[in-house]
């Protein structure tokens, strides 16, 4: 068997000081193979977006391993983090996140800003993330020009559109309607399947989870159970 | 990537405007307030100077009675004689000039011109003590002090007025009912703190005037001009002496005579200066201090509500270097475009308020130097600092941040 893309041991999360702490991860073991497009489940306050977090490096955890590429991340400082963010994670937030005043193409050029690309590749590598979201007709509206559904996929654009090895999305459709959910998931199927990006959600909806290939079940802060292959045509790109 | 980062800033800076003008306004007017004030401020205590310096040093004055605007109801003292002059000039060592000043006003004319003029009658030494020089012309002979002859010298402003286009020395000036031939023209004063325009006045003879005009033999003023080597407290002690003599005053009597010195006058007035140039430091400080507040508020206010932003850059991949330098690249732009501004304002107004109030114009670089540096110092200080402590935060953190 392959090495793991990600590989969580013995990871906990701790809160706070003193009286006031609150252990909110108390040893979580899990791997997560490259290509996969995984859920994460569970009840509010087990855990979820705390992993999610840790898994993106915006955080990082008070003990245990966490490898990425065979790489240990607990052992990075701020800016090593800064860079493995930048060169292989894209990250999609439930509340988007998008820059206010600024344009749609603007929002996604930005990753490539900090990358140093050239003004004309920015465009176009982030008309082709637009193209990939379809949003190509909305790239010079701002945010508060766009419906959540639009934002959202802005925030998908902007997260594929340096080509990431994951993508990390904490309830993206959390703030949207199922209609409009429902097109976020075939998007992210989409690019799971046709671009090989590995995909890790959290979400609280089973309709939502039935699109992944493996579901992890979290509980006070542990990993309960994973499923694996829910979808039998969603092969492991 | 320091180009890109410029290209950054001042697109955020664009895409802010209000948050921006406001920025920029703080530093603005705090500028402007500081740089306006000082120079004003400085602009007044030079003008004082210099009108200080146009009583001339080491100069007294004495006159009967006891201080100026007094007296009333009570015996008026008697005046001064020419004798009491030449006592003063024989007796007391130190002076350097001894000279009466017999006063009146006439009125000038000259072919349909009329001015009103102010008369001094005195002698040579009046001149030499006030080191007041001629442009043309000469002073008068002993022949016609002694003789009391119509001769005058005249002022610039007399000039100015009845002889806009000629040369008066040589001419016959009648003034009231005495004409008069001028034979000399006095340099420029400029005006005086005291005593309105001294460059108004017609310079004759003691007793040319005493005879045609004040008709008496009375003294009004005695001026002498001390020895710069000398102390004034002694001279003036034993003037005083002199005089109490002269006038026969008894020990247990006050002296009805006075006697001013322009030193102490100009040293008066020179230490009110110090004051309000003190005075004007102090506000311009405050007012510097009240700029800075503004500029940390409204960058405080912003940093916080950039905070989310800060989280995003981060997120995306930024390294925390990078958004620091976005954010001094754009506290460095607007603190500049502040202090520029300010510097033209403070500029506008030193030149439109200067005729009005009467100031020199000046433009002093170091006070615009500093005021600038200090606002953009406070405009990079509170941009920097709050920014680089949401910079430290988690990515989460300052995602979270509301
Ligand atoms: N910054 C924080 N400071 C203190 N406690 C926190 C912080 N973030 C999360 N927690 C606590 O840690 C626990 C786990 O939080 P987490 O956000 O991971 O839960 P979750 O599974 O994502 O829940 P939800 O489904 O509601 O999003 C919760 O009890 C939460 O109160
Ligand atoms: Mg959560």
């Amino acid at each position: 068997m392959a090495e793991p893309l990600i590989s969580l041991k013995g990871v906990t999360k701790r809160y706070g000081e003193g009286t006031a702490a609150f252990q909110a991860l108390k040893g979580v073991d899990l791997d997560i193979m490259a290509g996969d497009f995984v859920a994460v489940m569970g009840p509010s306050g087990s855990g979820k977006s705390t992993t999610m977090n840790i898994l993106g490096c915006l955080d990082v955890p008070t003990t245990g391993s966490f490898l990425f590429k065979g790489v240990h991340v607990e052992g990075l400082d701020r800016d090593q983090r800064s860079l493995l963010r930048r060169r292989y994670l894209g990250f999609v937030f439930q509340g988007f996140n998008l820059l206010a005043r600024t344009t749609a193409l603007e929002n996604v050029e930005l990753p490539l800003i900090y990358r140093g690309e050239a003004r004309k590749k920015r465009h176009d590598m982030a008309m082709a993330a637009l193209d990939k979201v379809g949003l190509v007709d909305w790239s010079h509206h701002t945010p508060s020009e766009l419906s959540g559904g639009q934002q959202q996929r802005v925030a998908i654009a902007r997260a594929i559109v340096a080509h990431p090895d994951v993508l990390l999305a904490d309830e993206p459709t959390g703030n949207l309607d199922s209609q409009r959910s429902i097109e976020i998931m075939e998007l992210l199927t989409g690019l799971n399947q046709t671009s090989g990006i590995t995909v890790l959600m959290v979400t609280h909806e089973a309709d939502m989870a039935k699109f992944a290939r493996t579901i992890i079940h979290f509980k006070d802060g542990l990993v309960e159970r994973t499923e694996t292959g829910h979808r039998p045509g969603l092969e492991l790109a | 990537m320091l180009w890109t980062t410029m290209t950054l800033a001042l697109r955020e800076i664009r895409r802010h405007v209000l948050r921006s003008v406001l920025t920029v306004l703080g530093i603005v007017i705090g500028v402007a307030a500081v740089v306006t004030m000082v120079t004003l401020g400085h602009a007044t205590s030079r003008s004082v100077q210099s009108q200080i310096s146009g009583l001339g040093s080491n100069l007294l004055t004495i006159l009967p009675g006891q201080g100026i605007g007094r007296g009333g109801g009570g015996v008026q003292p008697p005046p001064f004689k020419i004798e009491d002059v030449d006592a003063i000039r024989g007796q007391i060592g130190g002076a350097t000039a001894v000279a009466p000043e017999v006063q009146a006003t006439a009125t000038a004319i000259r072919n349909a011109a009329n001015w009103s003029v102010s008369i001094n009658g005195t002698t040579d030494d009046y001149l030499a003590g006030q080191q007041w020089s001629l442009v043309s012309g000469r002073t008068f002979t002993p022949a016609e002090e002694q003789a009391g002859k119509s001769v005058c010298i005249v002022g610039n402003t007399i000039k100015t007025n009845l002889y806009p286009d000629d040369d008066p020395v040589g001419t016959t000036l009648r003034i009231g009912n005495v004409s008069c031939e001028v034979i000399g023209l006095l340099k420029l004063r400029g005006q005086s703190g005291l005593g309105g325009d001294q460059d108004n006045t017609v310079i004759m003879p003691y007793k040319t005037v005493q005879r045609r005009f004040t008709g008496n033999r009375n003294v009004q003023f005695i001026m002498v001009a001390v020895d710069p080597r000398y102390e004034s407290a002694p001279i003036q002690n034993s003037i005083g002496r002199l005089l109490r003599e002269r006038r026969n005053i008894t020990a247990s009597k006050a002296d009805d005579f006075s006697i001013l010195d322009t030193k102490q006058i100009s040293d008066a007035l020179g230490s009110a200066t110090t004051q309000l140039t003190a005075v004007v430091t102090a506000v311009a400080a405050i007012s510097l201090l009240v700029g800075g507040i503004g500029i940390m508020n409204i960058m405080l206010v912003s940093v916080t509500e950039r905070t989310r932003e800060i989280g995003i850059r981060l997120a995306i991949g930024a390294v925390a270097g990078e958004v620091l330098l976005q954010f001094l690249v754009e506290a460095v732009a607007l603190a500049a475009l502040g202090g520029l501004i300010g510097l033209v304002l403070a500029f506008i107004a030193c030149f439109g308020l200067a005729i009005p109030l009467k100031l020199p114009f000046m433009w002093e670089p170091q006070i615009n130097l500093i005021a600038f540096g200090i606002s953009a110092l406070i405009g990079v200080v509170f941009g920097y600092f709050p920014a680089r402590r949401a910079a430290s935060l988690n990515p989460i953190d300052a995602l979270r941040h509301e």
